[in-house]
């Protein structure tokens, strides 16, 4: 197992799960969620020469046992039926399949089944030993609700592979969700486990779907104190969100003391990103995964599963986001300069915006924030009083 | 919404004879702080709150176990006529009632019988109920002319879009009053669609609205 080694270059055992058949998860051609992301992702770690075949792993599909970890039989039977154009309108409503973010398309259980088994997949090639972390950018699909569909996602990979480490491992999970929207399919189904703490940073949902993710969700029962949530404001800029991040990051996992960390690496936080408010740029992207690789080390002797979710500026944000995930987990240093021109010629003709030249965004991509010192002081009272909960417990701890 | 949706109807009462130290006992074992009291044909007679059974209590500077205060009847310091609203009375009724009262409770009769109460708790969650925050929802607001017809011109959209709308608000447009802001709470995560179709009808539309920011 490879020591932490602080900024120095370092080469971790990693797997990169992957199938074109994750392609099969499309809703429609004009909707946002669209998983030519990962194979643009995975295009240009190879032709960066980052990702080799030993480095592949084959995913399989989850099994119906396994959906039931999470989901509840009557539901996935729905989605059986929607697959085959067996489902009436008015059932699909009742478990928000059919609507506008999740419309029925064929052979839909098959396709959702598969990103939970590529989850369960990387799962097992970390706990069973073989690698010391793995990515699955296939998965990360945190609306996923034990009776529903919502917000792009039908199966919900993070909650059914916690809850099978939970089963299969029993190890402690810390589950934490960089997405811009909240993770709130993960963090309802472990809301009353002490031995799983979830943690997601994301836009406030004064605007923003679901709504949820209040400081104030802490959890239920035996549950109360492992559920966190800094709601950041819209607008937030790259130090103010880095700055929460890192530093609830750090508190959290020196309390939770976790065996196992699972990240879900939304990349929808970036000012590209059509469907939030935040402006975020590429600096995020490096600094997210260097922590978690970081903490997985001092932690959890490496145990890291890093899953995908968000991400709808497919062309000029997620491959580059997702690309970095991998270039930490495996060397811990993100790339730097220019973006291999034959990636580019090859996707740029698809794509309807002009694609990035080099891997770290230049300077002035939007217009100054005009109330940016309001907004960082606001999120700072935001982290302070999520974290009020670690402080009094560490300040107590230190009388006694 | 009705009050005899929201109201709580076990309720914690008391005879005009019990002691205040009961009082004291019902408050801290149950977590409230009114307790409406009631006559033998269940006729509410008073209300107490917890501040009236403090004002009515020993000092904590005291040392007595067994202090003569908490022994004095429930109805020597209860408060009447005690104001009551109906069970088919609205919420919006009770919001201006405990408004214009200053007051932070009232119990509920039917046939001068006590049936429910409501409380400054109940009345917060039903806001949330009808901001529809509770629910996974976006939130966009839109700003239109202060004229007939403009609401159901918007929800069209929203129809046509086969997106489900949870929650309504209309409010008043500070800096000019021929328009008024309308807020909905919708069942989408990508509320981009119904943004850009309202935008080509030319309405102007605010996510987020935030003073000072380009929306």
């Amino acid at each position: 197992m490879a020591e932490y080694a602080g900024d120095a270059l370092m080469i971790c055992k990693a797997g990169f799960v992957y199938s074109e058949d994750f392609n099969s998860y499309r809703f429609r051609d004009d909707h946002p969620f669209n998983q030519l992301r990962v194979t643009m992702t995975k295009e240009l770690l190879e032709v960066e020469q980052a990702l080799q075949a030993e480095h592949f792993l084959k995913p399989r599909k989850a099994t119906d046992e396994e959906l039931k970890l999470i989901h509840s039989s009557k539901y996935i039977d729905a989605v059986k039926r929607a697959s085959n154009g067996l489902l009436t309108e008015d059932e699909g409503m009742e478990y928000g399949i059919g609507t506008e973010d999740t419309p029925i398309f064929k052979g839909m259980h098959d396709a959702s089944a598969l990103l939970v088994g590529s989850t369960l997949t990387a799962i097992d090639a970390v706990l069973e030993g073989k690698y010391e972390h793995a990515l699955n950018l296939g998965g990360g699909l945190h609306h996923g609700f034990e009776r529903k569909a919502s917000g792009f996602c039908i199966y919900n990979d993070g909650a059914v592979g916690i809850e099978y480490i939970r089963q299969k491992y029993n190890y402690r999970v810390l589950y934490v969700d960089t997405d811009a929207h909240h993770g709130d399919g993960v963090q309802w189904s472990f809301y009353d486990d002490p031995n799983v703490c979830t943690f997601s940073i994301h836009e406030t949902g004064r605007y923003l779907f679901p709504g949820t993710g209040n400081v104030s969700e802490r959890g239920l029962k035996e549950g109360y104190g492992y559920s966190f949530n800094l709601p950041i404001d819209a607008f937030t800029e790259d130090e103010s969100f880095l700055e929460l991040y890192e530093s609830a990051f750090r508190d959290i996992v020196e309390f939770f003391k976790p065996d196992v960390i699972v990240t879900q690496n939304g990349a929808d936080a970036h000012y590209y990103d059509p469907l939030t408010h935040l402006c975020s740029t590429m600096e995020i992207y490096e600094r997210i995964p260097a922590l978690a690789h970081e903490l997985s080390h001092r932690y959890c002797e490496g145990r890291w599963i890093a899953l995908g979710g968000g991400g709808y500026d497919i062309w000029r944000v997620v491959p580059r986001a997702w690309a970095q995930i991998w270039k930490v987990m495996t060397t811990n240093k993100p790339f730097a300069g220019s973006i291999p021109k034959s990636w580019k010629e090859k996707w740029q003709g698809k794509s309807p915006v002009e694609l990035p030249d080099t891997w770290q965004d230049p300077s002035g991509i939007y217009k100054p924030i005009p109330r940016k010192d309001e907004i960082t002081e606001k999120n700072r009272k935001v982290l302070e009083k999520s974290m009020q909960f670690i402080h009094n417990q560490k300040k107590y701890n230190n009388f006694t | 919404m009705l009050v005899e949706e929201v109201m709580k109807k076990d309720v914690i009462k008391m005879a005009p004879t019990e002691t205040i130290g009961k009082a004291l006992k019902l408050l801290n074992e149950y977590h409230i702080r009114h307790l409406p009291i009631v006559d033998e044909d269940n006729q509410v007679i008073g209300i107490v709150s917890d501040r009236d059974v403090r004002d009515a209590s020993p000092s904590i500077f005291e040392n007595d176990p067994d202090p003569e205060e908490l022994k004095n009847e429930i109805s020597s310091i209860m408060t009447s006529p005690v104001i009551t609203v109906h069970p088919l009375d609205f919420m919006e009724e009770v919001a201006s009632i405990f408004y214009e009262h200053e007051i932070a409770c009232v119990p509920v009769t039917k046939e001068d019988k006590l049936v429910g109460m409501i409380t400054e708790k109940d009345m917060l969650y039903t806001l949330i109920q009808l901001t529809g925050t509770n629910v996974q929802s976006s939130q966009i607001e839109i700003k239109v002319e202060n004229r007939p017809g403009m609401l159901p011109k918007v929800t069209q959209v929203f129809g046509q879009r086969k997106v489900n709308i949870s929650s309504v608000l209309i409010y008043p447009y500070k800096p000019d009053s021929r328009y008024k802001i309308i807020v909905f709470r919708i069942q989408t995560m990508n509320p981009m669609p119904i943004i850009n179709n309202l935008k080509e009808v030319g309405y102007e539309v605010l996510w987020p609205n935030m003073p000072g920011m380009p929306s």
